[in-house]
């Protein structure tokens, strides 16, 4: 379940509070967050959805701890991490963040297999291990027979889901994607669109996603609209306690 | 390693600017080592001469003769053991460009003078009876395919022997004690000398080398020698053959600065080339950098990563270590005469590495803190 009101349970997955976030241009500040209160349980998949500049990815790096608020918590499983320091914040994200963004951001010298493995040279696994895991993302996204191709032998669906696989082997808490259809054509998207289904219902993964189009809002179980940093509707298919931004 | 592999594909993804860079490091490091053995070679006189030899000139200069009558008298001040006396000849052999140093001595005292530059005996024999004969240094004989037995013809264009050769029978090789003893000199004796100079050069010797007893007695010895001349024609400068050696390189001015200020310039135009190419690599691939911060990799792994390729791209430099190595030894061979030997010695290998080291760190700390520094959105915003 859902809910923008701050009022959600306290066994939410993502509890978000009072969140702000203000980038300073010149002499002016600019507020791009105010005031955003969000609780995602586990297993939910939520879209945001709004216009250039509302604020969407800024959300999404302030969810994965890519960004630090100027003001209001983020607590995820229970870390509050509004307050961590770079370090811990960096060691966090490899534990519990799984990223999906728009170009797909493979490193362009590496094999699918090894863009793969990446977040699992972080861990203490054996070489023998992180085989087994990559291999096994690989197939889940339906590429096991492209682990030696590099990104540029790849279409960009199959980059994208080479990104998803990276995303998804070191099994972290959730999934931010941003933007992940936006540079696909529509069949590529919808291939996507299923995986990223598929990765909620099967494995139980909660995802919060940004994006533009309409079409892939629709695919995930809630979709809250974004404008000039506040959440104005939230539009609720299944299971949603609407409301707006506090 | 489980980071090598990124490393190393980030290191060959632009390959010929990989190429060009490391070899911009091996030239710098192949200038770096010769230069270390020039510099070597000019300082290695204070390193191969012996503690207790002294070298007797005309106070005048080197190139003025003293008496040869001295030689007798300089014997007689306590605590001189052996005293030789040589000349400079400054021939060339068939060609002008052969060049190679020749010396004139005194075959009875040469030997112990100089007891590290080693002849056999029966070759000594042979020598000693052999008016016309030579005694030639191992790399000489090498260089011109020179052996026992042959004869050998030496123009001079000094003493007004200019025209017609001398014809030498070289009758021994010798050998250095050491791996730094010079083996290109050419020998021969005296009296052959003597018979075909002017009257007016038959009594004079270019210098005397003084071997003594106890180098601790060098100032008391070279002092009643020189004061021995005081105000006659022929004055003396008596010194240790340690500072001699060092007045000799002086005369081709400041080497030692020359050769400093030469590779400072030659590695700090490396930094720059090299930490431009770091900058610029950094700078292309932010948003990857950027990416694996993302995804976890701590600031200190993407410093490592980008001082990795840096190290690794100095270290690969090095080859021209290795090319120094083969190199200097042919250039060793061709100079012979002109350069003292040219010695390619583990210091200055050890020396060149940690050089390469160094520059590659320099050049890669700077883009590489700025990498680690990077905000993670900064860094993914970036194309």
């Amino acid at each position: 379940m859902v809910r923008v009101e701050g009022n959600g349970a306290a066994g939410s997955l993502i509890q978000v509070r009072g969140l702000d976030k203000t980038y300073r241009r010149g002499s002016e500040d600019i507020d791009v967050l105010q005031g955003l209160n969000l609780d995602v349980d586990k297993g939910d998949f939520v879209a945001f959805m709004g216009p250039s500049g509302s604020g969407k990815t800024t959300l999404l790096n302030l969810l994965g701890g890519l960004d630090v608020p100027t003001r209001g918590t983020i607590s995820v499983a229970g870390d509050e991490i509004t307050h961590m320091s770079r370090g811990k914040l960096t060691d966090w994200r490899a534990r519990h963040v799984g990223l999906i963004f728009q170009m797909y951001n493979l490193i362009p010298v590496l094999t699918a297999f090894q863009n793969v493995e990446l977040p699992l040279l972080l861990t203490k696994l054996s070489k023998a291990e992180r085989r087994t895991h990559v291999e096994t993302a690989l197939s889940v996204v339906g590429l096991g027979e492209r682990m030696g191709h590099f990104p540029r032998q790849l279409s960009g669906g199959q980059e994208q889901r080479v990104a998803i696989a990276r995303a998804i082997v070191a099994d972290p808490t959730f999934l931010l994607c941003d933007e992940p259809t936006g540079d696909l054509d529509r069949k590529s998207a919808d291939d996507v669109m299923e995986l990223i289904k598929r990765l909620v219902q099967e494995y139980g993964k909660t995802v919060l996603m940004v994006t533009h189009d309409p079409l892939v809002a629709r695919q995930a179980n809630t979709t809250l609209h974004l404008d000039k940093g506040v959440l104005v509707e939230a539009g609720a298919r299944q299971g949603v306690v609407a409301g707006g931004a506090s | 390693m489980k980071f090598g592999r990124l490393i190393w594909a980030n290191l060959i993804r632009k390959k010929a600017r990989l190429v060009l860079t490391i070899g911009s490091f091996a030239v710098a490091l192949f200038l770096f080592a010769l230069l270390g053995v020039v510099n070597d070679a000019f300082g290695r006189g204070a390193d191969v001469v012996s503690a207790n030899r002294l070298v007797t000139i005309n106070r005048t200069s080197i190139i003025n003769t003293v008496p040869l009558s001295y030689r007798d008298e300089i014997l007689r001040i306590p605590g001189v053991s052996y005293i030789t006396h040589n000349n400079w000849f400054g021939g060339t052999y068939q060609d002008p460009k052969n060049f190679f140093p020749q010396f004139v001595i005194d075959p009875e005292n040469q030997r112990q003078v100089f007891p590290e530059l080693i002849v056999p005996d029966d070759q000594w024999n042979t020598f000693l009876k052999d008016r016309q004969g030579a005694i030639v240094g191992a790399d000489t004989m090498k260089r011109f395919g020179w052996k026992i037995g042959d004869r050998i013809p030496i123009t001079t264009t000094i003493y007004g022997l200019a025209g017609k050769p001398f014809e030498f029978n070289i009758d021994g090789v010798y050998h250095g004690a050491k791996r730094e003893d010079d083996q290109t000199q050419f020998w021969f004796q005296w009296e052959y000398f003597k018979e075909s100079v002017p009257d007016s050069e038959k009594g004079q010797v270019g210098w005397y080398v003084i071997r003594i007893a106890n180098p601790d007695d060098a100032p008391r010895i070279a002092k009643t020698i020189d004061n021995s001349y005081l105000n006659s024609p022929y004055e003396t400068k008596t010194e240790t053959e340690s500072a001699f050696q060092q007045g000799w390189v002086k005369q081709f001015g400041n080497i030692k600065f020359l050769i400093t200020s030469i590779g400072t310039v030659v590695f700090f135009t490396l930094l720059l080339v090299t930490g431009n190419t770091m900058a610029i690599s950094v700078r292309e691939r932010t948003n990857e950098l950027g990416v694996l911060k993302a995804i976890g990799f701590p600031d200190r792994a993407v410093l490592g990563f980008i001082l990795g390729e840096s190290m690794a791209i100095a270290l690969a430099g090095c080859v021209g270590l290795l090319l120094a190595l083969v190199a200097i030894p042919q250039l060793s061979r061709a100079m012979a005469g002109l350069l003292p030997p040219l010695l390619v010695t583990a210091k200055t290998l050890v020396y060149g590495v940690i050089a390469a080291l160094v520059v590659g760190f320099a050049s890669g700390i700077l883009p590489a803190w700025g990498a680690m520094r990077m905000r993670v959105v900064t860094a993914l915003r970036r194309v």
